[in-house]
């Protein structure tokens, strides 16, 4: 018995070998460290943790060194990290009105309890290279307000709700199993929790796409944000044990609600707003947007639209908006396929020989086709 | 290294429980794809991870598992896959055919017949043979579940109807144990005979899809066809250029810039024993 060892080895040693001297880059530019990606990239990292189902900033942040700064590289590199990590419970769930806000926006009220607080954003930016970030920065410290903890900012969906406006959240049942993705293969129809977490952990970029494709008329569902919040939050799991919850520490998210156009009237239930709801780490505010368009796109059966636009078909959507199985599936190309190339070779000589043969025949006695069934004759032989 | 950072064979007890009920369940329904709890794995879907999810699960220490892709010992997915689970399970690992009591496998069977104490594992990227006329799930299922196999036959009517011949020639869809219609994943279909009455259990692993299905030892395995158009094994009109098999599934290696060809076999165990005897006769 011998261990078997081949060229390919080496090869693989050799090219992992340059790889990490790629990575690091020409040496007399400093290293750069994972707290400075965290700090300083940290919109990479939120998506990262996101995508990865990994509330992690520092695998996220390390994770996208090693994958030098190929994000859904990152995110593959911390996933294939968190299906080592064992799983003791579920949280309870996040009540979203008590984030700690960072920023909250409504395009559906001017104004409202809590007020518009802009937060750290690109918004009305103008899209100028500055030139100045090519030197070390050092920016004067934002204004502050106090905190003001009277100062409370209701949910907006909340405000709709109060005049029975807005279709009412499902309330959650006790003790009911909660789906997890991660654990059990997917079904279909996918029911609402497995679909929001294949969602949340979509790539941004397929539901960006997903999503303006709704809006621009691929199942529209007629939008408005009603509000985007982002924050930290605590979170808590019950302890049969103690038998009350305990926090477990604290996770900035962004979450997006949109209120889309109505449902019902005329005869039984009175029109109301319907919803779609999308939910990030971090300021993944575009992620959450996009999530929330197309959560509610996909609701289309359940809501009796007809469905027009791929956002709305659930297994086209959920079984292609996850990067990692994407991005392996389409490089798995690179992976040798000579033996089943080499058997497509023979087939299509075999079929151009076999037309050669017919044409000359043809030719031969132009009044006389050879019926086909000789041919197949021939080729079974 | 004293302490292993990962489990034996990387996957955890509890998970390596799940894969192998999947695994029992595809056994005593032989071609039913079971869904299973796919794990996300340290190298890409599509990689081979449903395999190595499946051998896993299935190892122990006393195995000697060969890795092949291609047909091939020394393909470099083979060299990574062998070398995750030498590193993971410290298993011995060999290129022998016959030595090896587990076999992973990526679009080939091997040549030398294989046995009833052998464990064959295949890499499957789209476990459903009816996925390319029909790409949805819910209705593939029912498809199944009715033994609704009459689009598939349509299919390869409409091949013959164009081409004069079945077009299919890898992922040659079988029917097993007269019942479920699997894909035998991406092998040629010069390879379908060996699926059946094989002595050896037959596995097959697709992480991405999620699915798990196997071929008990000894099962019937029909390649479909139509009585005036038999299923045909692939025939090379050459022979191995190392070893001169003419029974083997031959590579064409491009040699120069003018066109030149060599034809060599796929199995490189294969070739590389039939060589080493041909030496030793020579030699006497």
């Amino acid at each position: 018995m011998y261990v078997a060892v081949k060229g390919g080895e080496r090869a693989i040693a050799n090219a992992h070998a340059l790889l990490a001297d790629k990575r690091r880059g020409d040496r007399n530019v400093a290293e750069i460290e994972t707290r400075q990606i965290d700090e300083q990239l940290s919109l990479a990292v939120d998506r990262v943790m996101s995508e990865a189902s990994l509330y992690d900033r520092e695998i996220a942040a390390l994770a996208i060194k090693q994958a030098r700064g190929d994000l859904i590289e990152a995110i593959f590199l911390a996933r294939a990290y968190r299906t080592t990590l064992p799983r003791f419970g579920f949280a309870e769930p996040l009540d979203t009105k008590a984030i700690a806000l960072r920023r909250r926006v409504s395009a559906t009220f001017k104004d409202l309890p809590g007020g518009q607080v802009l937060g750290p954003t690109f918004d009305y930016t103008h899209r100028l290279i500055d030139f100045a970030l090519t030197e070390p920065s050092d920016p004067p410290p934002p204004a502050t307000a106090p905190a003001d903890s009277a100062l409370a900012a209701p949910r907006v969906v909340d405000i709709i709700a109060d005049g029975d406006l807005i279709e009412k959240s499902p309330p959650a049942e006790d003790g009911a199993p909660v789906a997890d993705v991660t654990r059990d293969p997917e079904e279909f129809p996918a029911a609402r929790d497995p679909r929001l977490q294949t969602l949340a952990r979509g790539d941004e970029g397929f539901l960006l796409g997903l999503g303006y494709s709704t809006q621009r008329g691929y199942g529209r569902n007629h939008p408005f944000v009603g509000e985007i919040r982002f924050g930290e939050i605590e979170v808590e799991m019950f302890v049969p044990e103690l038998d009350f919850a305990v926090p477990l520490g604290s996770i900035a998210v962004a979450e997006c609600q949109m209120v889309n156009q109505f449902k019902g009237g005329v005869s039984g239930e009175p029109a109301r707003f319907t919803r779609g709801y999308g939910l990030a780490f971090g300021q993944s505010e575009r992620k959450a947007m996009s999530m929330a368009l197309v959560d509610r796109a996909l609701r289309a059966d359940e809501l009796g639209e007809e469905r027009i636009g791929p956002a709305q078909d659930a297994e086209f959507v959920l079984s292609h908006c996850d990067n990692v199985q994407a991005t392996g599936f389409v490089e798995h190309l690179k992976l040798p396929h000579y033996v089943d190339f080499q058997a497509e070779l023979a087939l299509l000589r075999q079929l151009r020989a076999e037309d050669r043969k017919s044409r000359t025949e043809k030719e031969e006695s132009p009044a006389l086709r050879p019926p086909s069934s000789d041919l197949r004759t021939e080729a079974a032989e | 290294m004293t302490a292993r950072p990962y489990n034996f064979a990387y996957l955890d007890e509890q998970t390596k429980r799940m894969i192998r009920r999947a695994i029992l369940k595809a056994i005593a329904i032989p071609g039913y794809q079971v869904p299973f709890a796919s794990r996300e794995m340290p190298m890409p879907y599509g990689w081979g991870t449903g395999g190595v999810q499946v051998t896993a699960a299935i190892i122990g220490p006393d195995d000697v598992l060969k890795v092949i892709d291609q047909g091939a010992d020394d393909t470099t997915n083979a060299v990574s896959i062998r070398a995750f689970f030498a590193k993971t399970a410290d298993v011995a690992t060999t290129t022998d055919t016959t030595e090896a009591t587990i076999i992973q496998t990526r679009h080939r069977v091997p040549e030398t017949p294989l046995t009833g104490e052998q464990i064959l594992v295949y890499q499957v990227p789209i476990p459903e043979p009816l996925r390319f006329l029909e790409p949805r799930e819910t209705e593939t299922r029912t498809m199944h579940a009715l033994a609704e196999y009459g689009v598939m036959h349509v299919k390869l009517y409409e091949d013959i109807a164009r081409h004069g011949h079945i077009a299919t020639t890898y992922a040659y869809p079988a029917r097993v144990a007269d019942r479920y219609i699997m894909d035998p994943s991406p092998i040629p279909k010069f390879d379908n005979p060996k699926l059946d009455d094989c002595p050896a259990l037959q596995l097959f692993g697709a992480g991405r899809e999620k699915r798990i299905y196997a071929i008990p030892p000894h099962t019937r395995v029909v390649s479909l066809d139509f009585e005036d158009h038999p299923f045909e094994r692939t025939k090379f009109d050459a022979a191995c250029e190392f070893c001169g098999a003419t029974d083997s599934f031959l590579d064409e290696v491009v040699i120069d810039d003018k066109g030149g060809r060599m034809f060599v076999c796929s199995d490189t165990d294969y070739c590389e024993k039939r060589q080493a005897a041909k030496r030793k006769d020579a030699a006497e």
